[in-house]
């Protein structure tokens, strides 16, 4: 490498396809916000009883599974006809998979709707303190694994990782209190599991929010910190 | 109506042009510009030779309008051969012949007895792998054509001058050396030149041949850039060797071998699902 100074290298250039790349990230965008937006409506609808709320949660699914699709689109038309390389390529595979990860989000945001309509028939188990503490942390962790993709803070998608631990601690103690809530009560058998698959759907919205986040440091940092101690201990990405 | 006056008759108000049209049909007015999508050029069941040697066998394609077709395929593929049957430049050979079929621009036959040839290649344009610029100033370059066709008026040449070289996104570059050589220019900057000089003449169809294979990826992308702006004024038709340069800049792609047509698709059908076998051979480059 030289030791001479370099002299002033030019801007890069403006492509014509570089609208693509916009769309591009605009759609994971957008996918990212509706996704959010289901989980805080199917737990709302949870929590308030709301049938029609859980309904428009459960409809709008599409809305998701469409936009997936149109990101594997754009990114397989962009990968095969523009060659994308070095931070360009890997912005094109992560959002491939962030998209998909995203997809299960707004899978999981169905599947509590649906559970909260059939939970809205019956009296509460229990008033609900738990489930909305997961979900808030989820979503946290959501949103700040997508401001990574925005700014690309790769501490704060760090922190994201760290932060799954924190909701399955959550998802095992309602685990635990839900069993004995069965064993004390048969009767409360359908409305306690009810309870357990939406913690475990939360639970798997942090696990989504943790996989976007590791994607994002890779997408940022060009390095893959997935199932590494450097997810887990404290200490910023080199 | 599509009449001869169609293929003959400029876009934009060009003096003295020789009057080439068959006398019934002079004074028609001219058919308006096809709407992108439509089919320019027509080459129906081409054969082709040079000498006693087959170049082209059967070739039918469709060019649509506005839009970039790209020509791919091995060396001897017949793919130039092609690319320069569209404006006659083929005729500049001696024993060359199309023995078959037709090719038609806005459906005349460019092989018909009342076709000018000069006037043909005004309508369909040309560039060369390697740059060739004339031995003349940037100015005199452009304008060397429009001298040709009677156009004397300063001001109407400086107006075209700085248009074509805007279109060809190398007025900011030379705008101050318009009287310098073009053979001063870098490699890149001659290309453009040179696209400058043929859009200057406001051709339909503007035929590339590699036009970027002597570049540097700075300067290709530039042309690049170019072929993207122009396609919203001109059908486009570029043979080329880099497949990612196909993928990049055209609509349609059309791999050649051996001087047969194997597929024609829309260019992201030809990269990412080609229908035939020996086409994904090509562009995965496991050809040969």
């Amino acid at each position: 490498m030289t030791t001479e100074p370099v002299p002033e290298f030019p801007a890069p250039m403006k492509r014509f396809f570089d609208a693509e790349l916009e769309s591009f990230r605009s759609n994971l965008i957008l996918m990212g916000e509706t996704a959010a937006s289901q989980v805080r409506s199917a737990i709302k609808a949870l929590v308030e009883s709301n049938t029609s709320l859980a309904d428009q949660v459960i409809a709008a699914d599409d809305e998701i599974d469409q936009l997936e699709i149109k990101i594997d689109e754009e990114a397989m038309r962009y990968m095969n006809l523009r060659a994308p390389v070095a931070s360009e390529l890997r912005l094109v595979i992560v959002g491939m998979k962030a998209s998909h990860d995203l997809e299960r989000v707004g899978d999981e945001a169905t599947s509590i709707a649906k559970r909260a309509v059939r939970l809205s028939a019956e009296l509460p188990l229990k008033p609900y303190v738990d489930i909305p503490r997961m979900a808030n942390i989820a979503l946290e962790m959501l949103r700040d694994a997508l401001d990574c993709f925005l700014n690309g803070d790769t501490e704060k998608a760090l922190a994201v990782c760290r932060r799954d631990a924190e909701v399955d601690s959550i998802n095992k103690q309602l685990y635990r209190e839900l069993t004995s809530f069965m064993i004390e009560k048969p009767g409360t058998i359908s409305r306690a599991i009810e309870l357990m698959f939406i913690s475990k759907s939360l639970e798997r919205i942090a696990d989504h929010a943790t996989n976007i986040a590791e994607e994002m440091i890779y997408l940022a940092k060009g390095r893959d910190v997935r199932h590494t101690d450097e997810v887990k201990k404290n200490g910023g990405v080199g | 109506m599509v009449t001869a006056s169609t293929l003959m008759e400029t876009r934009s108000p060009a003096p003295n042009l020789r009057p080439t049209l068959p006398a019934a049909e002079a004074g028609r007015p001219a058919a308006p510009a096809a709407p992108a999508g439509q089919i320019l050029i027509d080459i129906d069941h081409v054969d082709f030779f040079y000498g006693a040697s087959q170049a082209l066998h059967d070739i039918n394609l469709k060019v649509e309008d506005k839009k970039v077709t790209a020509f791919i395929g091995p060396s001897g593929c017949g793919k130039s051969t092609l690319l320069r049957c569209l404006n006659r430049m083929n005729d500049l050979i001696d024993g060359t012949r199309v023995a078959r079929g037709s090719i038609k621009i806005r459906g005349i036959d460019i092989h018909r007895r009342d076709v000018d040839v000069i006037e043909l290649r005004k309508r369909v344009g040309m560039v060369f792998q390697k740059s060739n610029p004339f031995p003349k100033s940037i100015y005199e370059n452009i304008t060397y054509g429009l001298r040709l066709q009677g156009v004397s008026n300063k001001a109407r040449l400086d107006e075209i001058v700085e248009k074509s070289l805007r279109g060809a996104a190398l007025w900011d570059e030379v705008k101050d050396r318009l009287h310098a050589s073009g053979l001063g220019l870098s490699g890149g900057q001659q290309q453009r030149l040179c696209i400058a000089r043929a859009i200057a003449v406001e051709p339909e169809v503007i035929l590339m041949d590699e036009p970027c294979s002597a570049l540097d990826p700075i300067a290709t992308a530039k042309v690049e850039e170019l072929i993207h702006e122009l396609k919203t004024r001109f059908t486009i038709v570029i043979v080329t060797h880099n497949m990612q340069q196909a993928a990049r800049c055209s609509d349609k792609t059309a791999f050649f071998y051996m001087g047969r047509l194997i597929e024609y698709a829309d260019t992201q059908t030809i990269f990412m699902n080609p229908g035939n076998p020996q086409t994904e051979a090509y562009v995965s480059g496991r050809f040969g």
